[in-house]
């Protein structure tokens, strides 16, 4: 369960303020956040993840408040209980597939690569039907296939939330409803929270909930 | 870290160009004043063995850089001839050992050394291939001459001209290869010996030509007397000396006369150095005596008054490498932002980034470190090789 109290995050470097009083998501609960864009739907994520630290409120994931925590504690409990699946894709151009999938191995010093891991990043790829490309250089794939890479990643360490930000934004018709089905049945099937912000309607019937951004926030000023 | 370095090995693979391009302006900036050092060093230790192991050389007054270099390493422009009356007085005087030495012409661009049997025992040269010279119009090359040239005993190397031009000049000689020098790491194996006298022949001093037995022939001869013949220009001169016409080779005028570019003298102790010096300090004498370790270092003097600069340029141009490293550096850490967000945001720490960052620099650096080195140690191995390729 995600739970967000009394929220209020400012870039240090811009006049935009994100508040939020309430917001509760149930565990296993998949959920679509849609708003305009700029009203802070990315920023609110990075809070979640712990990307960013909120300069007040609290946000607690299970049973663990994440705010208050240090960077480093947040980085850890990032690693080990979010997934995140970016717009576009960010995978590393110079790695290959199996790389990329398993690059959170590579810089995280708490999450060693390991056999289990290893195995794991090879049986996501082949769910994902990019199985036979591990060895390929991301830059010679289609961006339905980084799009999937990219999830491989975030379900590398079976998170227990995961996070996605627009992953349908670069795809055609077919690879979004894919896409999204993926993330929905990893959430259902491994009972874990999906939060997904999308701009597209047409998907907001596969979640089991939508929040409007903008009834969401309590104040939001932009510039 | 073993991780770092995979992710750094991988980004370097992939943009190759600019790895490659950036590893061999460092290996250059590295390599630059260690091997200009090690070549110098190389440089200096040749000149000085080669002077050292020649005592005393008498020349014509002038340049004695150009003096001492030319008979030692037969290069530099040849100094003004003296004549083979010089060689006979330092005989005579019985305080050294004369050897003549004649530098002036070339084949096939080496320089051909005239000079007598003596200059083989000097340098305790021994014999690869063939024999020691036997004949006039015999030659012996230096190893890496007939190397390069592809000569061996029973083959014929023809002198350059001096000018194609000169009608009246001297013909080149059509010399027969006797043998081949074993390689002695010096000049030597860079030159052709020929016998002094060989090396008047192609001076035009001597010269063999067809026989002028018929008096009456006036195709062959313009003017008879009693003393004297002149011979018509349609008399054939020989251009290569073999058995059958060696006898008709002769040379005109007095042999003291005959001039060589320096005598290179071999006294048996210092005591008998000093006294020949003696016989030479006169004002009006119209010879000079140089002793080739003090030329040899007053030379040194000046490549070290050069190196100086060469080191400066060497630390300009590290220092200039140095700060396109870290341009190079700012820029691509600019550049690639993104990517270093995506990690921050996959959970990797600050430190892991730098570490990322600081394996690229190590594996460029450490690399073009190696590959500096290797080429210092080749420089080292094959500097004389170096030396001569670059120098002679």
């Amino acid at each position: 369960m995600i739970s967000v109290s009394g929220l209020a995050f400012r870039y240090a470097d811009s006049p935009f303020e994100l508040r939020i009083d309430e917001l509760s998501i149930h565990q296993s609960e998949c959920v679509a956040v849609v708003g305009p864009s700029g009203s802070g739907k990315t920023t609110l994520l990075n809070l979640l993840s712990g990307i960013f630290e909120p300069n007040h409120g609290t946000i607690t994931i299970g049973d663990k408040q994440v705010t208050g925590l240090s960077d480093s504690q947040r980085r850890d409990f990032r690693i080990a209980n979010v997934g995140f699946v970016f717009q576009d894709f960010e995978l590393i151009e110079y790695l290959d597939v199996r790389e990329n999938i398993l690059l959170p191995c590579f810089i995280n010093a708490s999450l060693p690569l390991t056999n289990e891991l290893s195995e794991r990043a090879a049986q996501l790829a082949e769910s994902l039907g990019v199985g036979d490309k591990l060895s390929r250089p991301v830059e010679r794939l289609s961006q339905g296939e980084r799009q999937r890479v990219a999830i491989c990643r975030a379900l590398l360490t079976k998170p227990k939330v995961l996070l996605a930000d627009e992953p349908t934004g670069n795809l055609d018709p077919s690879n979004k409803d894919h896409i999204i089905s993926l993330l929905t049945d990893y959430a259902r099937s491994e009972n874990a929270t999906l939060v997904v912000v999308t701009h597209d309607h047409s998907l907001l019937s596969k979640f089991d909930r939508t929040v409007d951004f903008a009834e969401l926030l309590t104040t939001a000023v932009t510039t | 870290m073993k991780n770092a370095f995979r992710l750094a090995w991988r980004h370097l693979r992939f943009h190759r160009l600019r790895t490659v391009i950036l590893v061999l302006c460092l290996t250059l900036t590295f390599a630059l004043p260690l091997c200009l050092r090690f070549l110098v060093e190389r440089f200096q230790t040749e000149l000085r063995a080669r002077a050292a192991s020649t005592p005393l050389i008498i020349g014509a007054p002038g340049s004695q850089f150009d003096l001492a270099i030319s008979t030692l390493y037969f290069d530099a422009k040849p100094p003004p001839s003296i004549s083979m009356e010089t060689t006979n007085y330092v005989a005579e005087t019985g305080f050294a050992t004369a050897i003549p030495m004649h530098v002036r012409f070339k084949a096939k661009k080496y320089p051909i050394v005239g000079t007598t049997l003596d200059y083989f025992i000097f340098r305790e040269s021994g014999i690869r291939e063939g024999q020691p010279l036997t004949r006039l119009g015999d030659c012996v090359l230096g190893s890496s001459v007939a190397d390069k040239l592809e000569l061996k005993p029973g083959d014929r190397l023809l002198s350059d001209p001096e000018n194609v031009f000169d009608l009246a000049g001297s013909y080149p000689l059509n010399m027969r290869v006797v043998g081949i020098l074993a390689t002695s790491g010096t000049p030597d194996d860079n030159a052709v010996f020929i016998d002094i006298q060989s090396a008047w022949v192609i001076e035009g001093i001597g010269h063999g030509h067809q026989g002028l037995e018929r008096e009456d022939d006036s195709n062959l001869i313009l003017e008879s007397t009693e003393n004297n013949v002149t011979a018509s220009p349609a008399v054939i001169q020989y251009t290569e000396i073999t058995d059958e016409n060696l006898a008709s080779f002769h040379f005109h005028g007095a042999p003291a006369d005959f001039p060589v570019s320096s005598v290179i003298a071999v006294p048996p102790d210092e005591a008998s150095a000093t006294k020949l010096m003696g016989r030479f300090v006169s004002e009006d004498s119209k010879v000079r005596v140089v002793e080739p370790p003090e030329v040899i270092e007053q030379l040194l003097a000046i490549v070290f008054r050069v190196k100086k600069f060469f080191d400066a340029a060497a630390w300009l141009i590290g220092i200039v490498s140095l700060l396109f490293l870290v341009l190079v550096t700012v820029l691509t850490l600019r550049l690639r932002q993104r990517e270093m967000q995506t990690m921050f945001k996959l959970g990797c720490s600050r430190g892991t980034i730098a570490q990322l960052q600081l394996a690229e620099l190590a594996i460029v650096v450490g690399t073009s470190l190696i590959l500096a080195v290797g080429s210092a140690i080749l420089v080292q191995q094959f500097g004389t090789d170096i030396l001569r390729r670059l120098f002679v």
